[in-house]
């Protein structure tokens, strides 16, 4: 048996060898007369992907059940559309994309498994995939340690920077600052109250909001945080009415959210008067739809996509995006992003020639995407993405109107100083 | 903290407070009365109590479309028409788990536990089969929206005082049935000797089927009146059933009264200490106190008093 394989093996790679050089022959003879240039699976592919003549592998990662497959449903639809209409395209260097999808569980230790799946097992080119903070953190030694390449969708809390991720969301300063920024200016807010669930994410918005509504000369005049999952926001929605501040500032999530919207206008805060203006950076179009539209009328959201954007790429997509996934589907800013991740890696693997790993990374800062929904992006050094600030107003439909958008691209700084 | 204010201001807010925990208060009764019946007269441990709920608030949702599209004019009194709908279905569905899982498990009580865990994660996975992982917005009519100002500061929310009102309604129910009625007369003969109250006649598997149909469907009525305040969707059962079961543990699982007294109890402080604490904070001492009365009184507040 042993002796067997010994013989089968140089043999098979000798054939392998004389077959793919005459391809590369063939291939070489097409591109001359204007072919477009496949080149061959090994030339692109020196690191053993799973990448064939005529196909490349990628993984999606995401919970599709559990507590979190509400919010990352979203993601897997925008990443396999991306996938379908680049195949649609021609593919990557001429390979039609193959997804294997695996289900994160909304569990962290299943993440990081699943995605040593995916990397060990089925040696993708490239990972989209994860959603909260949680299981990022979970996969990233799984991706530093194979050296894979993963495409993170959600605005997150910042303070991060790995080559094996590309953040296509919003890290927090972009979030926050421009929309700080807005409301101080527009609706000369002068006090805020500042709440969130209780864990990573908000704590950190909610300290780079203070820092920099403090660096305003404006005031700060509570700070609370209640447990995921709270149900009951009576007692601060009186706080808040005692305090009167100019400005609410929510980091609520997930299920909280729902609750905290509909006992804030039971309780009598009308979001549509002058004061007090209402300003998250956790609600999408997606939560909405759990929300209610007329208990949420009247809010600000700051983020970077905003379905209603009127834009050729943005009505484009939504139209694809409906046409693929059914008309009452409704498109949040993660799921813009989602949609970015295979178009970066296209365009980054197309620069590099190579769906190397290692010439990815090199080849993905910079890289421009002129037909992102949101508008014009390009990927910073720092593996994050150079995108505008957008301000929506949140209607009864469910939709937000845009009221505000930053005038340049917002420079991504994961890093803010005074943080570390 | 309070430097900055006038009396009237302090008084208001201290009123609405005072509100504010008594609607916590009737949500927590809500909330704990279907499983206290089923964990304090069964002995049965239900981990799908959620669940449940969530089936009632699911049933609001299609009752809600179904009459925003064809019966329009009848709108605005819908609520109450998917509150009895709703503890028909999770009532009808209690009977028949009831039926196929849990009694073949009466020898076994912490064996319910684990079956009916299983049963949570397969009414939570068949939701999102059904209804999608989403969560879905419950159209309410308007009269149950917004406030009623009786000064510039105190304002009423509506849904409070309807979920109060609800509590009231369903407590005083659950009194007369299980204390006044010949159905609560033979439910606590079966729960005090099982093979006394089968030698008199009564059909006690009759009774224990009804009883846990009765505590499934007034989760679904609770379910039912929280679309007014949370979120609908598969997995938002579990937002509730930690508090639940802190209660009825907390009130002495076998007492009716001790769940009233306890979810009393656990809903000032709670609401009391979230207003001068954070959030987190008022959940972490809650939970202390909690824990620190169930070490002196491991029956919980009230216990029936027998010798063993």
């Amino acid at each position: 048996m042993n002796n067997k394989s010994e013989l089968k093996g140089p043999t098979a790679s000798r054939r392998g060898l004389i077959l793919g050089t005459a391809t590369a022959f063939a291939l070489s003879a097409f591109s001359q007369i204007g072919f477009p240039s496949a080149a061959h699976a090994d030339d692109v592919n020196t690191t053993g992907l799973a990448v064939t003549e005529d196909t490349v592998k990628v993984g999606i990662l995401h919970s599709v059940t559990g507590t979190m497959a509400i919010s990352e449903t979203g993601s897997v639809q925008a990443e396999k559309l991306a996938i379908e209409q680049i195949n649609a395209m021609g593919g990557v260097l001429g390979r039609q994309i193959e997804y294997t999808q695996e289900d994160g569980a909304s569990d962290w230790p299943t993440f990081a498994e699943k995605a040593k799946k995916l990397l060990v097992n089925d040696k993708v080119a490239a990972v989209f995939g994860c959603w909260t903070s949680a299981s990022r953190k979970a996969v990233l030694p799984v991706f530093e340690q194979y050296n894979g390449m993963l495409y993170y969708p959600t605005f997150y809390e910042g303070l991060e920077q790995s080559p094996n991720v590309i953040y296509t969301g919003q890290e927090a300063t972009q979030q926050i600052i421009a929309g700080i920024d807005w409301v101080a200016k527009e609706k000369g807010a002068k006090s805020f109250y500042l709440l969130g669930s209780d864990y990573i994410w908000p704590r950190t918005s909610n300290k780079i909001a203070r820092k920099h509504i403090e660096k305003l000369g404006l005031k700060v005049v509570g700070e609370e945080y209640y447990p995921l999952g709270h149900t009951q926001f009576n007692s601060v929605i009186n706080k808040i009415k005692l305090k009167k501040p100019d400005v609410i500032y929510a980091i609520v999530v997930g299920g909280s959210n729902v609750a905290f919207y509909k006992q804030l206008k039971a309780a009598g805060i009308d979001m549509t008067k002058e004061k007090p203006v209402l300003l998250t950076i956790s609600v999408t179009e997606d939560e909405i739809r759990g929300i209610g539209g007329e208990n949420i009328t009247g809010a600000y959201a700051a983020m970077k996509y905003f379905q209603s954007l009127d834009n050729p790429n943005n009505e484009a997509f939504v139209k694809a995006f409906k046409e693929r996934w059914g008309d009452d589907i409704v498109i949040g800013d993660v799921t813009q992003a989602a949609y970015l991740g295979p178009w970066l890696w296209k365009a980054a693997v197309e620069k590099a020639g190579s769906f190397d790993i290692d010439k990815v990374r090199l080849a993905s800062p910079g890289i421009e995407l002129t037909t992102a929904p949101e508008g014009y992006v390009r990927v910073h050094e720092n593996h994050h993405l150079w995108s505008k600030t957008r301000v929506g107003l949140a209607k009864p439909d469910g939709q937000y109107e845009l009221v505000y958008e930053t005038a340049d691209l917002m420079e991504p700084d994961p890093f803010p100083e005074g943080y570390q | 903290m309070f430097a900055d204010y006038t009396w009237t201001e302090l008084g208001s807010i201290f009123a609405m407070q005072g509100f504010a925990g008594l609607i916590l208060f009737s949500v927590f009764v809500l909330m704990a009365l279907g499983l206290a019946i089923i964990f304090g007269q069964m002995g049965v441990i239900n981990m799908a109590h959620g669940e449940f709920m969530i089936l009632g608030a699911y049933v609001t949702y299609l009752c809600s479309n179904f009459f925003q599209a064809f019966l329009p004019g009848l709108f605005s009194i819908y609520f109450f028409i998917a509150m009895a709908l709703a503890f028909v279905a999770a009532g009808a569905l209690g009977a028949f788990v009831e039926w196929a899982l849990i009694r073949h498990l009466y020898k076994r009580p912490l064996d319910t536990l684990l079956a009916t865990w299983g049963l949570s994660l397969i009414m939570q996975q068949a939701y999102r089969s059904i209804f999608g992982a989403r969560e879905v917005g419950v159209t309410l009519p308007d009269w149950l929206l917004g406030s009623i100002a009786l000064t510039d500061i105190i304002e009423i929310p509506i849904n409070g005082l309807f979920v109060m009102a609800l509590t009231l309604v369903i407590a005083v129910g659950v009194y007369f049935l299980m204390f006044k009625s010949r159905m609560g007369m033979q439910t606590r003969a079966v729960v005090q000797n099982r093979v006394m109250a089968g030698a008199v006649g009564i059909n006690t598997e009759w009774v224990d089927r009804k009883t846990y149909a009765l505590g499934c469907g007034i989760a679904g009525i609770a379910g039912s009146a929280f679309t007014m305040i949370g979120s609908t969707g598969p997995t938002a059962g579990q937002l509730y059933i930690v508090d639940t079961f802190l209660i009825v543990v907390f009130g002495g699982a076998a007492s009716l009264l001790g769940t009233i007294a306890s979810s009393f109890a656990i809903s000032q402080a709670q609401s009391t200490m979230e207003f001068f604490l954070s959030g987190s904070m008022a959940k972490v001492l809650t939970l202390l106190t909690v824990v620190g009365i169930l070490m002196l009184r491991p029956e919980g507040l009230f216990s029936h008093k027998i010798r063993r």
